[in-house]
Order: C-alpha cells, then sequence, then structure tokens
C-alpha cells in the first residue's frame, strides 16, 4: 500500500513537473517539439537560443486559453460585431481558430501557414478543427494575401501571428504588405497582429502601420514586451460603445478565460500618443532589416 | 609593369566576386513580396545563379582564346554592368506579370530569378577564366594562378555576402545597393579600358 502510493506520488509528481517531449520532428523550416507538463501541452520550435511556445494548452480544459497575447486579440471583437470571413495568417496549435468557429459557428475561417509540419501537429495534438468553413491552407502569407487581392476577395478580421521571438518574416511587415492587407479588408473590417517588439524595432512597426492605416490601437499591458496592434476599422470607438461591448462579449468569452473588461482598459489610441519619433524609417520592400533592428 | 596590372585583375576578379554574392543574396528580398520566403525561393536563386555561372565561365574561357587584352576584360565589367541594372529598374513589373500568369510559386520564383539573374550572372561568370587567361604566363603556374583568382574571388564572395546582409541592408534600400554595384562595376571596367589604353596598347599576352 505504501510502495503504491509512493509510486502514485511520484507518478504525479513526474507528471506536474518535468517536461515530457511527446513528440519532435523536424520540419523544412524548424524543430517542431511536442512538450507536455502536467497539465500543460505546448507546441514549441526548438531553436538553441530559446525555446519559445509558439502554443500552450490545457488538456483538460482544452477550451481555456493560455496566453496572454492570443486572449488580448479578441480586443478586436470590440471592434467587430460579427465576423464572417476570417483569415488567420500563421496557424501555430490552432487555438485562435479552434475558438474563433466555437464563438462564431458561421463564420468561414481560412488559415494559412507556410510550415505543413505545423498544420500536422496542430491537428494531432491539439485538436485544431477543420471543417466545411475552416480549412487551413500551407502557404506563405505574402503570396495569399497578394492572390487574395487578385480575387476580389474580403475578410471581417485578418489575425496576424506569423512573427515569433526569434525570426520575422521581413516581407510580413513592409508597407507594401499592410497595402495590400488594406485592400482586402472589409470596409469596417480589423486588422489583429501580434508583434514582439519591446526593441527598436518597436518605432519602426508603428510608423510602418501608421503610414498605411493611420492612427490604430496598442493593446498591451504597462511594460511594451508584448503588443496586439489593431488596426483598419474606420468607425470610430466610443466609450459607450466599448461598454455595450464588454457587456455582449462577457459571458461569451468566459469560457475560453478571456476578461473582455479587463482587457477593454488596455487599450491605447495612437491618436493622442504616437510613442515614435516623427522621423522614424518606415519599412518598405526595399528597406526592411527588421531582424537586424530587433536588438 | 606587369604586376601592377596584375594586381590589378586580382582587385577586379574581387569585385566581380563581392557583386555576384551581394546580389544573389539580395536577390531573396527582391523575390519575398511576390513569392513568398519559403524554401523554394532559396532553391531557386541559387539554381539560377549555379546555372548561369557555368555558363559564364564556358563563355569567358572561350572568349579568351582571341587576343585577350585588358581593354575586353573592361568590357566585360561594362557589359555586366548594364545587365545589372534591369534589377533594380524593371523588378516589380516582371515578377507581377509572372505572379499573375503562373500560380505554383516555385516555377513562378524560378521564372522570375531566371529573368531577373540570368543573363547579368553569365557575364558576371565569364570575368574568372579571363582573368586566368590575362594572368598565366607559362604552364608551370597556371594551377597556381588559378588557385590564387579562385582564392581572391571567392574571398570577394564571401565579403559580398557578409557585408550586404549584415550592414548594406541596414543602410540602404536594396535597389540602391544593386546600383551601386552596378556603378562599381561599371567603373572599374572603365578603370581596366583605359589602363589598357595609357600602359599596355603595345603589351601582347603571351
Amino acid at each position: 500500500m505504501v510502495l503504491y502510493m509512493l509510486m502514485l506520488l511520484s507518478l504525479l509528481f513526474s507528471n506536474f513537473s518535468v517536461a515530457k517531449a511527446i513528440h519532435s520532428e523536424r520540419s523544412l523550416y524548424r524543430n517542431i517539439l511536442v512538450e507536455e507538463t502536467g497539465n500543460l501541452r505546448c507546441l514549441k520550435f526548438d531553436e538553441k537560443s530559446s525555446q519559445s511556445s509558439q502554443s500552450c494548452m490545457y488538456i483538460n480544459e482544452p477550451k481555456k486559453l493560455v496566453f496572454n497575447y492570443t486572449k488580448l486579440v479578441f480586443s478586436s471583437l470590440l471592434l467587430i460585431e460579427d465576423p464572417k470571413k476570417v483569415l488567420i495568417i500563421g496557424l501555430g496549435g490552432g487555438t485562435l481558430s479552434n475558438t474563433i468557429s466555437e464563438l462564431y459557428p458561421k463564420a468561414i475561417i481560412e488559415n494559412i501557414e507556410i510550415d505543413p509540419a505545423v498544420i500536422k501537429v496542430a491537428r494531432d495534438y491539439f485538436y485544431f478543427k477543420e471543417s466545411a468553413k475552416v480549412t487551413a491552407k500551407v502557404q506563405d502569407g505574402r503570396i495569399f494575401i497578394k492572390r487574395a487581392a487578385l480575387k476580389k476577395q474580403q475578410f471581417d478580421w485578418i489575425i496576424l501571428d506569423a512573427f515569433n521571438g526569434d525570426y520575422i518574416p521581413e516581407h510580413l511587415l513592409t508597407k507594401e504588405f499592410f497595402e495590400e492587407l488594406k485592400s482586402v479588408l472589409a470596409s469596417d473590417g480589423v486588422i489583429a497582429a501580434n508583434t514582439f517588439s519591446s526593441s527598436k524595432l518597436y518605432e519602426h512597426e508603428s510608423a510602418t502601420y501608421y503610414a498605411v492605416f493611420g492612427d490604430f490601437i496598442n493593446v498591451s499591458r504597462k511594460n511594451h514586451s508584448n503588443r496586439i496592434i489593431l488596426a483598419g476599422n474606420k468607425n470610430t470607438l466610443t466609450q459607450a460603445h466599448i461598454n455595450k461591448r464588454v457587456n455582449e462579449l462577457t459571458p461569451l468569452l468566459l469560457p475560453y478565460g478571456v476578461n473582455i473588461k479587463a482587457i477593454s482598459q488596455m487599450l491605447h489610441f495612437t491618436k493622442n500618443n504616437h510613442d515614435w519619433p516623427e522621423n522614424t524609417k518606415v519599412l518598405t520592400d526595399q528597406y526592411s532589416p527588421a531582424n537586424l533592428l530587433n536588438f | 609593369m606587369l604586376n601592377k596590372t596584375n594586381a590589378l585583375i586580382y582587385f577586379l576578379a574581387f569585385s566581380s566576386g563581392f557583386s555576384i554574392m551581394g546580389i544573389e543574396l539580395l536577390g531573396g528580398r527582391i523575390l519575398a513580396p511576390f513569392f513568398g520566403s519559403s524554401v523554394h525561393i532559396w532553391g531557386s536563386i541559387i539554381t539560377v545563379f549555379m546555372l548561369s555561372l557555368s555558363f559564364g565561365y564556358l563563355l569567358g574561357g572561350k572568349l579568351s582564346i582571341k587576343r585577350p587584352n585588358l581593354a575586353k576584360y573592361g568590357s566585360i565589367f561594362l557589359l555586366a554592368s548594364i545587365m545589372v541594372l534591369p534589377i533594380a529598374l524593371f523588378a516589380n513589373p516582371i515578377m507581377e506579370f509572372i505572379f499573375t500568369h503562373i500560380e505554383d510559386s516555385r516555377y513562378g520564383s524560378l521564372l522570375a530569378s531566371t529573368a531577373l539573374f540570368f543573363v547579368p550572372t553569365i557575364i558576371l561568370g565569364m570575368i574568372s577564366p579571363y582573368s586566368v587567361r590575362l594572368l598565366v604566363t607559362d604552364s608551370e603556374h597556371s594551377g597556381q594562378v588559378a588557385g590564387g583568382l579562385y582564392f581572391v574571388s571567392t574571398l570577394g564572395s564571401a565579403l559580398g555576402t557578409i557585408i550586404t546582409s549584415f550592414y548594406m541592408v541596414l543602410a540602404f534600400d536594396v535597389n540602391a545597393i544593386i546600383i551601386g554595384f552596378a556603378l562599381t562595376l561599371a567603373v572599374l571596367g572603365l578603370l581596366a579600358i583605359l589602363v589598357n589604353k595609357l600602359f599596355l596598347a603595345e603589351r601582347r599576352y603571351a
């Protein structure tokens, strides 16, 4: 009996403290790791400099979002009422896609991911759900947007989540790219970009968004290490409208662990606060050393 | 005098190596807006550069048979300079045309890479064998000369790669760097022709 309990204890202990790799593979772009630490399962890109988690889920509460930045993305819903066409660039574990399709079962969701191995891992380990309405396509985001523009497609909600801490696809952070994004954005649609710029890049990135979209909204906690940029929506956002949306969204988002009321207090409007120097160089296809600026 | 012109030839070979890899590296940046940054982009670029260099070696060797001199050598640089310019001037319309006609970005990038880089890289590839021809005076030292020549031109390539990717892209637009390479090649070509005119009109390469 004692032995049995000891075994059980040690099993529990190992489950809760030690990360064990349940899957690893080398894709064309990176080493992909799926690790479990107790109740937490994470998708990691194994790079020697850092092993940052790209996407995580709680195994026994798969609905609950783990990462703050993922939660902050839902600030978009303060601006859009009922997204019908959603585009997600950068799949990760497919968390955003799953959540949005649960929230809006009628929405058409297109996921664009450059690495086919990431799509496979999302399906096999993160319950990424596909259907007639939810699809995933292997393509470079820039090419998808260019072709979508030629086909005159429009999206209500575009989520740009293609950057990780270690590498920035530089052709997805230029004025020309944002102009292409703008051309496939519905007139009252919104772009939510997950960015990591705490560095000099912060200013260049802000200046580039401003050059294309005008004033935008930063959604972040006090330290700027992580921000969501909300851009594109032309409707002016009043406090009354925010309050109304917070009331509508709170019960909807609660099961996912998203406190939309708290998030609604993290909106920083660039209209009153241009926190980058006037002469900051805009990033273009001709000048886009984003990775070199990101120190 | 001979040693000085030899130094000039080594320097020019170095510069052509520098420019080739500088341009190849910018190729990825130029293609990315239309064809993305997938693995096959670099496949396309490297394929086209290797293929055109190989043709360039063949052509340069052939050209070196008939009355080789510094003026012809300089003209290769001038021609290369002219052929590099369209990369900066017409890349966008060319890539746009290919993008709208070819759905598969692998073949799109291969074709775009061919359209932009094939001709200038052939010309730049002619420089190495022609340099060997100008430097070799006897068969006993031909291997040593070729070795030295590969050394400086490949060293140039290494420096062209690192300086372009680490520093130049931080300071200049892609097109400005390409035009910079074109101007450098033109100036060096003119220099070779000038040197030939001033000092070496009489000299025959044995």
